[in-house]
């Protein structure tokens, strides 16, 4: 056995316990989760259901972790993992599954088969099968601190930018401070006007923040290719500027993967609680808003949607905080036919938008959000993460639909009343 | 062996044999699967994962949502009924109650037998339209192995042998007596080794994705 293949197989055993022993002994090949899956629901290819691509692990919880599959092992009876199938598996794992968890939420039996993918991954990343887009963003997130290789200056960059353009200031390890923000670094590139947005907020609610110059990226790499010790790296990190500021909330900006790596897997990674709380920026606005720091102006009347992010809604938890922000301006707020816990994925999360080879297949899964917005009618979407802010750009274009598609606290920021 | 000796087989000797492989094997997967344990969430909680959990165990008997129940309409109807008709078939039937109050010591009404008779009918026709949902859909066939085959011929066999022997079909009625009860004892032999055990284990699975979800607060 390869070194690699030994790595893979010790992962996956790593991640075999009660709760995935359950799963395995009680799915009953009924399919169901295929039909909730937009990876074969807009292909049409049965590999893509959702079950089989935890194939890897229900062999290693099998044959050693069964008494059965164990006796069957010791025949030679037992279905092996060896490198072919890790290698199989690799575009099954990543490229067709955005870990949405639209799955988890239909399985009869109750399988969480999205939290069993996530757990197949750390075998096949173990044993090297990872795509290379995903290894390169997780090198550059050790190394550099970015999966885009985002430096510090870069930051500083447009920090200045923002100062000079508002006049407002943006504090930058600021001890002390009652919130650290932590930002993507497609927001610190690409969509800057997130970290104009919050000075404007968070001036107006009175309310103290900072960004650490040594831990201000958001996302984790280590979540998506599924290598939890990298992953706790990067929680570290965080967890280190956190302390070292006094802050005593982290906040994880508009990006789905982050929130989860910061708020549920990180305290679980780094093996103890944190000692500040992790909310995401939309918690933390409707706390405002509950606490009357959050005053608007004006209204929008156009016919307006949100799009849940499946990170930050269905798997985080964060569903009725944005539908209160957003009706304190807009008149003609409009639900998509599922939504909340049970939206549909735009098909890039998970690390899907980070893999070159998955372009088409990305583009084709978003076609389930086409059809929902085809059935509403709306003239802009409102949204809360960067993955899917830029999947629906490129998507919308592609599918020559033109709906704009805006991050809900820039939207926010806009409505600020200037004279409080 | 004569027909009737293999009836006191079945009755004496097999049924006990496959008692014991029966109660053993679901004590060993259980346990095997539950003292794996699981670590605690170090997570700050936004919800309980015990009531969530527990919520979860119940709701996933109810159907699902409208969207989910018109995608995946064929496998949910076909699932209640043949669920149902063998919760009634084996549970409601008086012979079958009488059997049980033997073994564990009491026993609960029966249902008249011809209503018993309708719902074994309604669940072969279920069960024989599952094989061929299995059989032509694309995504089924993709995950269908022997296993899958194995169960749904140990599943329907109890209730086509019951059906023949309560109509004095197919045979002597003692010789469909005791392939009948042979075909539960099969039923029972297999039932911890396969998918079978989701009757119990899926009380666990339910409970692990409610108590996942909840913590997050979410209700799953």
């Amino acid at each position: 056995m390869s070194a690699s293949l030994e790595k893979g197989i010790q992962a996956l055993k790593e991640q075999v316990d009660s709760s995935v022993a359950s799963f395995f002994s009680s799915c009953v090949h009924c399919g169901m989760c295929a039909d909730a899956c937009v990876f074969y629901t807009e292909t049409g290819k049965p590999e893509l259901t959702p079950i089989t691509k935890t194939e890897p692990l229900r062999r290693i919880w099998f044959s050693e972790y069964t008494l059965i599959g164990r006796l069957m092992k010791t025949l030679g009876l037992a279905k092996r993992v060896d490198d072919q199938l890790l290698s199989d598996w690799e575009t099954l794992v990543y490229d067709s599954c955005s870990m949405c968890g639209r799955c988890s939420m239909v399985c009869p039996v109750g399988n969480d088969i999205t939290e069993m993918i996530r757990r197949t991954r750390e075998g096949i990343a173990a044993a090297g099968h990872a795509p290379e887009g995903l290894i390169g963003a997780t090198q550059r997130s050790v190394t550099i601190g970015s999966p885009m290789g985002v430096r510090l200056p870069a930051l500083q960059a447009q920090i200045k930018h923002i100062e000079k353009d508002t006049g407002m200031s943006v504090p930058l390890d600021v001890e002390g401070a009652e919130y650290m923000l932590l930002l993507s670094s497609m927001e610190i590139m690409n969509f800057p006007e997130f970290i104009e947005a919050i000075a404007k907020i968070f001036d107006k609610a009175g309310a103290t923040w900072t960004i650490s110059s040594e831990a201000f990226e958001a996302t984790n790499a280590g979540i998506q290719i599924g290598v939890s010790d990298i992953a706790a790296t990067l929680v570290q990190r965080v967890v280190d500027a956190a302390e070292k500021l006094k802050v005593k909330t982290v906040i994880s900006p508009e990006c789905g993967h982050a929130y989860m790596a910061i708020r549920w897997e990180g305290p679980n990674l780094i093996g103890k609680p944190y000692n500040f709380k992790v909310r995401h920026i939309l918690e933390v606005l409707d706390d405002f808003r509950e606490q009357g720091r959050l005053t608007l102006t004006g209204k929008e009347s156009q016919r307006l949607t949100y799009h849940d992010p499946c990170q930050i809604a269905r798997r985080g938890g964060v569903i009725d905080e944005p539908r209160n922000l957003i009706n304190m301006f807009a008149e003609n707020f409009v639900e998509m036919p599922e939504n909340g816990k049970m939206n549909w994925c735009c098909g890039a999360g998970g690390g899907v938008a980070s893999i070159e080879r998955a372009e088409d297949l990305k583009l084709a899964a978003f076609k389930h959000k086409k059809s929902q917005l085809d059935a509403i009618h709306v003239e802009a979407i409102v949204s809360a993460c960067s993955t899917c802010r830029m999947q629906f750009e490129e998507s919308l274009e592609e599918y020559h639909m033109d709906i704009p598609i805006i991050s809900l606290t820039e939207t926010i920021a806009e409505h600020i009343a200037e004279d409080k | 062996m004569n027909e009737i000796e293999f009836l006191s087989w079945v009755r004496g000797p097999g049924f006990q044999i496959a008692t014991v492989i029966f109660v053993a094997g679901i004590i060993i997967r259980l346990g095997e699967t539950l003292l794996l344990g699981r670590k605690a969430n170090l997570a700050e909680a936004k919800g309980s994962e015990m009531s969530s959990g527990l919520r979860t165990v119940a709701a996933r008997m109810l159907p699902p949502d409208r969207e989910t129940f018109k995608r995946s309409t064929f496998t949910i109807v076909a699932g209640y009924i043949f669920h149902i008709g063998l919760f009634v078939t084996i549970f409601l039937y008086a012979p079958h109650i009488l059997l049980i109050k033997d073994v564990i010591g009491f026993g609960w009404p029966a249902l008249p037998s011809q209503i018993v008779d309708a719902f074994t009918v309604v669940s072969l026709i279920a069960l024989l339209a599952i094989l061929l949902h299995r059989l032509t859909d694309k995504v089924l066939r993709h995950l269908s192995g022997p296993e899958d085959y194995i169960v749904w011929f140990v599943t329907i066999a109890p209730l086509l042998t019951g059906y023949l022997a309560f109509h004095r079909l197919g045979g002597s009625p003692v010789m469909m007596l005791a392939i009948h009860i042979l075909s539960v004892e099969l039923l029972m032999v297999l039932f911890p080794f396969t998918k079978l055990m989701h009757t119990f284990t899926l009380f666990l699975a339910r409970w692990y994705n409610g108590a996942i979800s909840g913590y997050r607060g979410v209700e799953s």
